[in-house]
């Protein structure tokens, strides 16, 4: 919950409007259950009950959220824009290896790089089971599935070291399947592309 | 004959034997509901003993406790136990006790396939509790995704258990769902139309027919997991031709009607408990019923929000996430109907309205937690964490668990007869409800920090020491709780003071009846005119008692009950159950000798035992023939009908419409198999399709032209269609000889196969009647098998048309 680039950060912010209006619907349900115990015997109007609370008010509810979804779902695609970077990311049981459409032939093992500020298209894929590619403070997940290519979009805000983890159940190994991703300056981007650091 | 008397006739009918044979030769379905509920309390103490295990793994950073071996077995088997030894089995006793009861009925439709279903489940849970004894269990996570469950990551045996176990185990979830749904169509008192049966019985018509349109997909999927991992058919292999993400798809078909399927019926427990605790009658019963039916209809369009991190494009992942959103609309009507209800009455706090309560405060927040995920980004971010772990455990425990205690503690008066008399269950209850908070409702938070779920342990310094350790206290909290209600059971069962007829001053028919109930049910049938007969007719249990009803005079010394009208509700057949046997347990045995020969290897041990089967089923469908019709016998109030036997629509041509519902979904779920492979997986098309020439194309249209002339034309002609049909299907087979070739060749197989197997099972049924008219059967008393007989049949004509034109076209067209 310290997101580290817009991704996460527009997700976090989505956590804390769902926290907020879950928390104001149970209170109201609680508040409307506490009362109707309390309420004297007697005959209730059932279409209040059915029509306006259980149809018309989760289906107001729920139409708005959904737009808000949607709208937020759409700007977490990576879309064709200047400025992104592409690198692949190939799991296996239990190690990870990234490679970089800038530096052909330039592969990292458990360590991607990444230049801060920048989107970043990572292609995800796997060898053998079924993986996921998760750095938590970066954006949200997406799978590695054998034969196919999931491209997840992933910025850091600023350089720094950021955990990144496995996130689909892969057997023994699975507890220690981290990576990490390095978030460099341009300056030290431009570095690693040339192959001045590890 | 007075009341005692005729409690003395009927018993002596209808009685199971004495001593510990009657527990296996039973078929009544008030003893085997309770064989089916203490057998799933079973498995709940044992998935609740992993559960611990987990949570003590858990309490520290860097436990030592558990290894991943066996972490991974005990997670992947607590989910296991919880979903398919406990949840669904817990249901179905709770259905086969009380149905024929709330229903005023003697029996559930199908005695022996009631016991047939018990003992397959028996059988099938020991296999997997000897797995998890011996530490071979399954051990890729209760959902089983491929390729980490096939050969590639386990090699092993311990998926075959769970792949095969769980299979046979659902035998039982299919024939009950079968019975439940035969018998609220057709087993109700003489004049309880649809729209007044106790809304327990909506909400199980509802669960049964989902159970025969969900679990089909999931058999479907362990039986092709199973052929890749024994004879290399690649379903799920990329390399040639299969995908991984199909596994996903079928197992998620099921998997999210699944959690309906455990939600409806503890909803109808809710529906039925909470006016009765409020005094009170349901607000919008029909709205309720509606409210079901699409929450029904509503899930089997939302599998894909387990999948929304695999790739599959946003748009497509909108229209899920806005079914899985639109669920909640159903659900909202029910809980305001509830509350609405309970504005309407004066509600009292028993124990049972207290477990209500704790339903209430946690499927609340399941449910808000459940829309929070339906949000694409959001679950983009918590999936495969531990915000999943406490969402579904809020749902499952709260929607499922707190219910069905109100409803143990609700009709437990019903079943032992006894007055609930100790405090102990209140304390039980406080223990429970404040340790699974302080279990659960902090674990969603370690889910926000990125715990993953899953993780045999973790390290220090992320902030999460304190949320696991709390969660574990609590949860040993939790567990005492349970503890303290299985020993509330125990001693109120044995020790409790008798109570009184209807302790709750409930109006449903199951309490017009003395308690503990007899082996009969009801010594005469009610005839009923609206939703709470007791209400209407205070003095109900003695008429019934008296024999005023229908079929109080058992001189004809046999166990008989009534099925009427779907609609009407007019009684239209006498239907004559048939008494105690041990053929149930035998073939269920034989049933398991066949998985245990698949699951070893030991493939000689398969066409014997499916021999076995065989010869079971056809002794027990003998055994229902009639030689001689009986004509019309008086059933009392003046009214005579003739029995099932003479019928033409009888008890078991329902039951074969409603399997045949089962069958056309799971044959569904493979052609969709079949589509999704050809459209998604990346290695097609195959090297080469079958190329069926102008003979084998005839073969086909000669033989479906047969089959379907249907009974005009007479058994033998149909029979030698289905032959027909039989032969072009192994003729095909010679077109695609390597199904370990390609997903392709291997799908043509099971088309194939399948196709076989059913003409198999339709000679064998024209085989039957064929015999009985032989053996001098009237025509009368084999009109109703016959037209099961074509009704299968027709069928599997009809399915083979399809199957040739799914194996045929592409290499026709090509």
């Amino acid at each position: 919950m310290h997101p580290a680039g817009p991704a996460a950060a527009v997700i976090a912010t989505l956590w804390w409007v769902l926290l907020i209006g879950a928390t104001l619907i149970f209170l109201f349900v609680a508040g409307l259950f506490a009362w109707a115990w309390r309420r004297p015997a007697g005959p209730a109007d059932v279409r209040r009950y059915v029509i306006g609370l259980g149809l018309a008010f989760p289906l107001t509810v729920l139409a708005a959220l959904l737009a808000y979804g949607l709208v937020v779902g759409e700007r977490l695609l990576p879309r064709a824009a200047p400025e992104v970077v592409s690198v692949t990311a190939e799991a296996r049981q239990w190690a990870w290896r990234f490679g970089y459409d800038d530096a052909p032939g330039r592969e990292t093992q458990g360590i991607l790089h990444i230049p801060a500020g920048r989107p970043v298209d990572v292609a995800i894929t796997t060898v053998d089971v079924v993986h996921s590619f998760w750095v938590p403070r970066l954006a949200g997940k997406l799978d590695a599935v054998p034969g196919h290519v999931n491209t997840l979009r992933i910025e850091a805000f600023a350089p720094g070291r950021y955990a990144g983890v496995s996130a689909e159940f892969s057997g023994p190994g699975y507890r220690a399947h981290r990576f990490e991703v390095i978030a460099h300056d341009a300056q030290g981007w431009q570095a690693f592309l040339t192959g001045e650091t590890p | 004959m007075n009341a005692l008397r005729r409690h003395r006739a009927l018993t002596r009918i209808w009685a199971s034997d004495p001593g510990w044979k009657g527990w296996f030769t039973t078929v009544n379905h008030t003893d085997l509901g309770r064989m089916f509920l203490a057998t799933a309390a079973f498995f709940f103490v044992v998935g609740g003993i992993l559960a611990m295990l987990i949570r003590a793994q858990l309490a520290t950073p860097r436990s030592a406790f558990l290894g991943p071996e066996h972490y991974n077995q005990i997670f992947t088997m607590h989910g296991t136990i919880m979903m398919f030894l406990f949840a669904i089995p817990f249901f179905e006793g709770l259905a086969v006790y009380l149905l024929p009861k709330l229903l005023g009925t003697r029996d559930l439709a199908f005695p022996r396939l009631t016991a047939y279903g018990f003992w397959c489940y028996v059988f099938g849970g020991a296999m997997m509790i000897f797995a998890l004894l011996a530490g071979i269990a399954p051990d890729s996570g209760w959902f089983m995704y491929p390729p980490l469950s096939s050969t590639l990551g386990a090699p092993g045996i311990n998926p075959d258990f769970w792949l095969i176990g769980i299979t046979f185990v659902e035998i039982s979830a299919i024939s009950a769902a079968v019975e439940i749904t035969v018998t609220v169509l057709r087993y109700r008192a003489p004049g309880m139309r649809l729209s007044q049966m106790p809304i327990f019985a909506w909400y199980a018509l509802v669960t049964a027919v989902m159970i025969l349109t969900g679990f089909p997909p999931l058999i479907l999927g362990s039986i092709l997991l199973e052929l890749e991992r024994a004879f290399g058919m690649p379903f799920f292999q990329v390399a040639a031709g299969g995908d991984a993400l199909l596994w996903q798809h079928l197992f998620w078909l099921f998997g999210h009607p699944e959690v309906y399927i455990i939600f409806l019926p503890a909803a109808g427990a809710i529906s039925t408990i909470l006016p009765v605790m409020a005094r009170t009658r349901l607000m919008g019963y029909g709205w309720i019923v509606a409210a079901a039916v699409s929450l029904a209809v509503l899930s089997f369009g939302l599998w894909v929000h387990h999948m929304f991190t695999t790739g599959i494009p946003h748009m497509g992942l909108a229209f899920f996430s806005a079914a899985s959103t639109l669920v909640a609309v159903p659900t909202a009507v029910q809980i305001f109907a509830w509350i609405g209800t309970l504005a309407t009455g004066s509600p009292r706090l028993h124990l049972p309205m207290l477990w209500l309560l704790a339903f209430f405060a946690t499927f609340v927040i399941g449910g808000l937690t459940g829309v929070m995920v339906a949000i694409v980004p959001f679950d983009w971010q918590v999936h495969d964490t531990y915000f999943i772990v406490a969402h579904l455990h809020y749902v499952l425990v709260g929607g499922f668990v707190f219910p069905m205690l109100a409803a143990l503690y609700y009709w437990m008066p019903h079943f032992t007869g006894r007055r609930t008399y100790f405090k102990l269950g209140t304390t039980a209850f406080w223990l429970v409800f404040t340790g699974f908070h302080g279990t659960f409702l902090l674990l969603h938070w370690a889910g926000l920090l990125g715990m993953r779920r899953r993780i045999d342990s973790f390290e220090p310094g992320q902030g999460w020491e304190l949320i696991n350790l709390i969660a574990s206290v609590s949860g040993f909290v939790m567990a005492i709780g349970f503890a303290l209600v299985l020993v509330d059971v125990v001693v109120n069962a044995m020790v409790a003071i008798r109570g009184s007829r209807d302790p709750w001053g409930a109006g449903t028919l199951e309490w017009a009846m003395p308690t503990p109930s007899a082996a009969y049910n009801f010594a005469s049938l009610p005839q009923v005119s609206s939703r709470d007969p007791l209400y209407d007719t205070p003095d109900l249990p003695a008429q019934l008692a008296r024999g005023e009803g229908y079929l109080g005079d058992p001189a004809r010394n046999r166990r008989e009950t009534l099925a009427i009208d779907v609609a009407s509700a007019e009684p239209r057949q006498i239907v004559v159950f048939p008494g105690n046997t041990l053929l149930p347990i035998w073939m269920a045995a034989i049933t398991g000798l066949f998985f245990l020969g698949m699951l070893l290897k030991t493939y000689w041990l398969v066409p014997i035992s499916a021999v076995g089967v065989i010869t079971c089923a056809l002794i027990w469908v003998w055994s229902l023939g009639r030689r001689r019709p009986e004509g019309r016998l008086p059933v009392g109030r003046g009214l005579s009908l003739a029995t099932a036997a003479e019928a033409a629509d009888p008890p078991g041509w329902w039951g074969s419409l409603f399997l045949l519902l089962a069958d056309g979904t799971f044959f569904g779920a493979l052609l969709f198999g079949y589509a999704f492979l050809w459209t998604v997986a990346p290695n097609w098309p195959p090297p080469a399709y079958a190329e069926p020439g102008p003979a084998l194309l005839l073969l086909v249209a000669l033989g479906a032209g047969l089959a379907l002339a249907g009974p005009r034309a007479g058994h033998w002609v149909v029979a030698v269609g289905s032959l027909l049909l039989g032969a072009a299907g192994i003729a095909a087979l010679f077109l695609v000889p390597d199904p370990s070739a390609h997903a392709y060749d291997a799908t043509v197989w099971v088309l194939v196969g399948y196709g076989l197997l059913h003409h198999a099972v339709c000679l064998l049924m024209i085989a039957v009647v064929a015999a009985r008219r032989r053996a001098g059967h009237s025509a009368a008393t084999t009109r109703g098998a016959e037209r099961v007989s074509h009704l299968w049949s027709r069928y599997t004509a009809l399915t083979s048309l399809v199957i040739a034109a799914a194996v045929g076209l592409p290499g026709a067209l090509t």
